[in-house]
């Protein structure tokens, strides 16, 4: 059958025929997918009234600044861009494979799947790497009982508020235990394991005085509860889709290996695939404005 | 290689796929350079930091979000095919999105709600929240 031009006019809901066009199938993962953008959109609208409903939320700037082997260079929106670029590619062999697809070149289906599979791992290594360098910085903060501590980005700690003046950060040195102190001045130093047994043995007023004096001291309020959690829980709901993504995709491309869409005529099930594959590159395009960018 | 041929009832009319790659490509370029654009943006929020008025960092952020709605826009029409599908299936998905509009604009009205009631001690302390505001920015400053 040669491919037919719609005629104008056409009577779609006359009967006979299916209104949309398109298989059962597809119309049904285009309504998941128009439904999993709700669940998206709530969650960031959710987000969105929480960081309005405060005087100072943590700057993305801040936050995300760090680059794998870049040790602590500060290189805002870096990675991110990295982890951007990459999602928009493996989008683009996606759509390649799909076009491959149509034309029914099974060879061609397999290469674009297969780089479009390493697309979701490469951003999913990247995402791993964000995640273990939030949870397990150091960043010295105020803590809820007034003293200064040293904190890590979780769903429970928050280091991002405002900055302290010199004079909050002296009162707040003053509250805080030999224990915290001793962490805050092995933290200034890095923590190599030298200083540190230097450091337990010093005095509190000795210990106040080597911290208040600090060139590289950075302390701030801690930030609202809620920033780790919208973090961690969006981007952890996004990476979970790519992941779930990624596993999709290697079964689409052992099935194209295996022959099934030759015998099945025609490759629809890549095209499927593929909208879920874009929806998750759509989703982290919000996801990129509503946390990093803006 | 012959075309894909779908022996399926619910597909009247054949889709014409005898394009080539063109069109992917020059999406990806379009998709590139609204990134670089709003990543331009960013870091000129970023350097700017403290300088710039209240008015111009919202614009610029409006900007941002209207970029990145262009970007949905390409990745929905071209990449996921919703532009060569017929128009009733286009308003099936389409239609349903405009809720956003309303989800938007309540939800973050509520939220600054909130904060003003959370400044003014739920109104009984007027004027609060632009002094709290000033105060913050000033902070900010050094």
């Amino acid at each position: 059958m040669s491919t037919t031009a719609i005629p104008s006019g056409t009577k779609w809901w006359s009967g006979g025929k299916s209104p949309f066009n398109v298989s059962y199938g597809k119309v049904m993962m285009w309504y998941f997918l128009m439904s999993d953008a709700f669940t998206f959109g709530a969650f960031l609208i959710s987000y969105g009234t929480i960081r309005f409903s405060v005087n100072h939320w943590a700057d993305p700037n801040h936050v995300f600044n760090a680059f794998p082997f870049a040790g602590h260079a500060n290189l805002p929106l870096a990675f991110v861009s990295l982890m951007t670029f990459i999602l928009i590619f493996s989008s683009v062999t996606m759509v390649l494979a799909v076009h491959e697809g149509h034309h029914m070149n099974r060879k061609g289906v397999e290469k674009y799947m297969f780089m479009t599979i390493l697309g979701g791992i490469a951003f999913l290594s990247c995402q791993a790497w964000e995640w273990t360098h939030l949870l397990t910085g150091e960043h010295v903060a105020m803590l809820s009982d007034g003293s200064l501590g040293v904190l890590p980005t979780t769903v429970k700690a928050n280091p991002w508020g405002a900055d302290l003046s010199h004079t909050e950060i002296l009162a707040a040195l003053q509250k805080s235990t030999h224990e915290q102190l001793v962490e805050i001045a092995s933290t200034l130093h890095h923590g190599t394991q030298a200083v540190a047994h230097n450091v337990s043995a010093l005095s509190n007023q000795e210990l106040i005085n080597q911290i208040s004096n600090s060139e590289l001291l950075h302390a701030t309020h801690s930030g609202p509860i809620a920033f780790g959690g919208y973090f961690f829980g969006i981007t952890g709901f996004h990476g979970f889709h790519v992941f779930s993504g990624v596993i999709i995709n290697i079964v689409m491309y052992l099935k194209t290996k295996l022959g099934h869409f030759d015998q099945r005529g025609h490759y629809e099930m890549i095209e499927k695939a593929g909208l879920y594959w874009h929806f998750v590159d759509l989703v982290w395009v919000f996801v990129f404005l509503c946390f990093y960018l803006v | 290689m012959s075309a894909q041929h779908f022996d399926n009832p619910e597909i009247t009319f054949q889709p014409d796929h005898s394009g080539g790659t063109g069109k992917i490509w020059k999406i990806f370029w379009v998709l590139s350079l609204l990134t670089i654009i709003e990543l331009a943006l960013g870091f000129f929020l970023y350097a700017k930091h403290g300088d710039l008025g209240y008015v111009t960092v919202l614009s610029t952020k409006c900007a941002i979000a209207i970029l990145t709605l262009a970007k949905a826009y390409y990745i929905v029409s071209v990449f996921m095919h919703l532009g060569d599908e017929v128009r009733n299936l286009i308003m099936t998905i389409v239609v349903p999105l405009v809720l956003f509009v309303w989800f938007i604009i309540a939800f973050l009205a509520d939220g600054n709600s909130w904060k003003n009631l959370r400044n003014t001690n739920a109104g009984s302390k007027p004027n609060q929240t632009e002094q709290i505001q000033k105060e913050t920015n000033e902070k900010a400053e050094h």
